[in-house]
C-alpha cells in the first residue's frame, strides 16, 4: 500500500458532519471487516483446490482488499481533519495514513465481525463463510448506496459491482459442494455447524451505528436480516443443506471483543511495520 | 449512457478548449500497464481534465487538473497510472498537475472505446457485452455469449468467473479450443 495520490476527499464535506467520532469508528468497522476478509482469502494463494478456484478466491481477497483501502483512506482524512476527533493519532503530531490504520493498530482496536476472522479451514468452510458474507456485503451495499453521506455511498456504488460477482460465485459453489458427492456434501455440513453461531453478529448493530442511523448515514441492519435470510434458505435448500436460524450467537467484534485467531493474524500481517517501522517494498 | 460520457472520447469535442485538448492527446498515449494495448483513455477511466491558465498561457503556468475513476477498488494499476500520467505531462513541460480519484458515478465497460474494443480482440482479449446483464447476483444464470477473439464463434464456455487480473474472465472457445481472456462486463 503506498499513498502517493492527491488526496480525492473534498475536506470541507466534513466541516458539517455531526457525531464525527462515531462515523470514523463506523468507517473502520467496514474497513477492518474488509481488510480482515481479504487477507484470510488471500491465504488460498497457491493453496487452491484448482487453478481457477485459487485464482477466483485472490481475486476476491483482492476486491476486498482494495474496498478496505478506500474504508481507510476516508477513516485517515477524518482523522486527520482538525480537531482531532479520534484518540487513534500519530507521534509527532504526523498525518495518519491508511497504512497506519492497517498496520498499527492493535486486536482491540480492530472491529471486524468474529466471522471474518475465523480461520480459513478447509474449502467448503470457505466457500460458506464467503456466501454468508457476500450475501450479507450485497445488501449491505444497496442499502450504504443510499446513505445521506456522498463518500460512504460512492463506496458502496463502487463496491457492489464487485460483491454481485462474489455473491453469484460463492451461491454456484454452495450448490455444486452441498448437492455434490458424500465428501463435499458432509464438510458442507460441518462448515453449517460451525458457522452456525457467527452471522448473527452481522444484523446487530453496534453503539457508534445507533446514532448514525438516525441521520441515515449508516445502513439499518436489522431490516436487511429478512432480505439475508431468505436467500440463505433459497441457495442452502438448492444445495440440499439444512439451515436453522439460532436463537443465540456470537458477538464482540465490533466493539473490540475478539476471538483469539484475530491476534495471529494481525502478528503476521503487521509484522514488517512493527519491526522495521516505515518500511516501504 | 450519462452526459459525461463525452469526455471520455479521444477524438476531438466542440466543447473542449485547445489547451485541454492537448492534454487530451498526452495522455491518450499512457496505456493500462497490466493490459498494455489500451491506452487509459480507451479505457474510459479519464473521466475528465481541467486547465485553468489565470496566471499565464504557457504550459508550467497552467494549472491541470485530471479526473481518473478506478476500474476495480482493488486493481493495483491505479498507483502506478496516476503516475504515469503526472510524468508524461511533466516530460511535456507541466508543471502543476493535480491528480483527482472519483469513485462515482462508478467505472463501466460501457465506457470502453470503439477503438478500444478493436484492439482489445486484436490482442487475443475478449472486448466486454454491454454491461446491461451484471446486476444480476443468482447462481448459474444465463449468461450473454462471448466471441471467441480468434474464429468469432460464439459457441465458447466460461471456465472461470475470474481471471488473471480483476477485470477478465477464463472462457474457452468449443469450436477452435482456443482458450481466451474475456473482459468482463462491469
Amino acid at each position: 500500500m503506498t499513498n502517493t495520490q492527491v488526496p480525492y476527499y473534498q475536506n470541507d464535506l466534513f466541516a458539517s458532519m455531526a457525531h464525527i467520532e462515531q462515523l470514523i469508528d463506523y468507517i473502520l468497522h467496514l474497513a477492518d471487516t474488509t481488510l480482515v476478509l481479504g487477507h484470510r482469502n488471500s491465504e488460498w494463494t497457491g493453496h487452491g483446490p484448482a487453478l481457477e478456484q485459487d485464482i477466483a478466491i485472490s481475486n476476491i481477497a483482492l476486491d476486498l482488499l482494495g474496498q478496505a483501502r478506500n474504508f481507510y483512506q476516508l477513516a485517515a482524512e477524518l482523522i486527520n481533519e482538525p480537531p482531532k476527533a479520534h484518540p487513534f493519532t500519530m507521534p509527532y503530531k504526523r498525518l495518519v495514513t491508511e497504512d497506519d490504520l492497517a498496520y498499527l493498530r492493535d486486536a482491540f482496536d480492530f472491529k471486524n465481525y468474529l466471522i471474518t476472522e475465523l480461520p480459513k479451514g478447509d474449502w467448503a468452510f470457505t466457500i460458506l463463510r464467503q456466501f454468508y458474507f457476500s450475501n450479507w456485503q450485497y445488501y449491505f451495499y444497496l442499502a450504504l448506496k443510499n446513505s445521506s453521506n456522498t463518500l460512504l455511498a460512492a463506496i458502496a456504488e463502487k463496491s457492489l459491482k464487485e460483491t454481485t460477482y462474489h455473491l453469484k460465485w460463492s451461491s454456484e459453489w454452495v450448490i455444486r459442494l452441498g448437492d455434490g458427492t458424500h465428501e463435499s456434501q458432509q464438510r458442507m455440513l460441518n462448515a453449517v455447524n460451525d458457522l452456525q453461531y457467527f452471522f448473527g453478529e452481522l444484523f446487530e448493530p453496534a453503539v457508534y451505528e445507533i446514532t448514525l442511523i438516525a441521520d441515515h448515514i449508516c445502513v439499518d441492519l436489522t431490516a436487511l436480516k429478512p432480505l439475508w435470510l431468505e436467500k440463505t434458505a433459497t441457495i442452502l435448500d438448492e444445495a440440499t443443506l439444512p439451515f436453522v436460524e439460532p436463537t443465540w450467537w456470537q458477538s464482540g467484534g465490533k466493539k473490540g471483543l475478539h476471538t483469539e485467531h484475530l491476534g495471529f493474524l494481525l502478528a503476521e500481517m503487521q509484522f514488517l511495520q512493527r519491526a522495521y517501522p516505515n518500511s516501504i517494498w | 449512457m450519462t452526459d459525461n460520457n463525452y469526455d471520455t472520447l479521444q477524438d476531438k469535442h466542440p466543447l473542449r478548449t485547445i489547451n485541454e485538448q492537448k492534454v487530451w492527446d498526452l495522455i491518450a498515449g499512457v496505456n493500462d500497464p497490466e493490459v498494455p494495448v489500451l491506452s487509459v483513455v480507451d479505457l474510459g477511466i479519464v473521466r475528465k481534465v481541467e486547465c485553468s491558465n489565470a496566471t499565464g498561457n504557457s504550459l508550467g503556468q497552467q494549472l491541470v487538473t485530471i479526473t481518473i475513476t478506478p476500474t476495480y477498488s482493488g486493481c493495483p494499476a491505479m498507483d502506478v497510472i496516476a503516475m504515469t500520467i503526472r510524468f508524461t505531462l511533466l516530460q511535456a513541460g507541466y508543471k502543476n498537475i493535480e491528480i483527482k480519484t472519483v469513485l462515482s458515478p462508478a467505472w463501466t465497460t460501457d465506457w470502453m472505446s470503439y477503438a478500444g474494443k478493436q484492439k482489445l480482440k486484436a490482442y487475443g482479449i475478449a472486448p466486454p457485452n454491454s454491461a446491461a446483464s451484471i446486476n444480476d447476483p443468482s447462481p448459474f444464470s444465463q449468461q450473454q455469449p462471448v466471441q471467441c477473439p480468434r474464429c468469432n464463434s460464439l459457441n465458447t464456455q466460461q471456465v472461470s468467473q475470474f481471471g488473471s487480473t480483476a477485470c477478465k474472465a477464463l472462457y474457452q472457445c468449443q469450436d477452435c479450443q482456443e482458450p481466451f481472456d474475456y473482459f468482463k462486463c462491469h
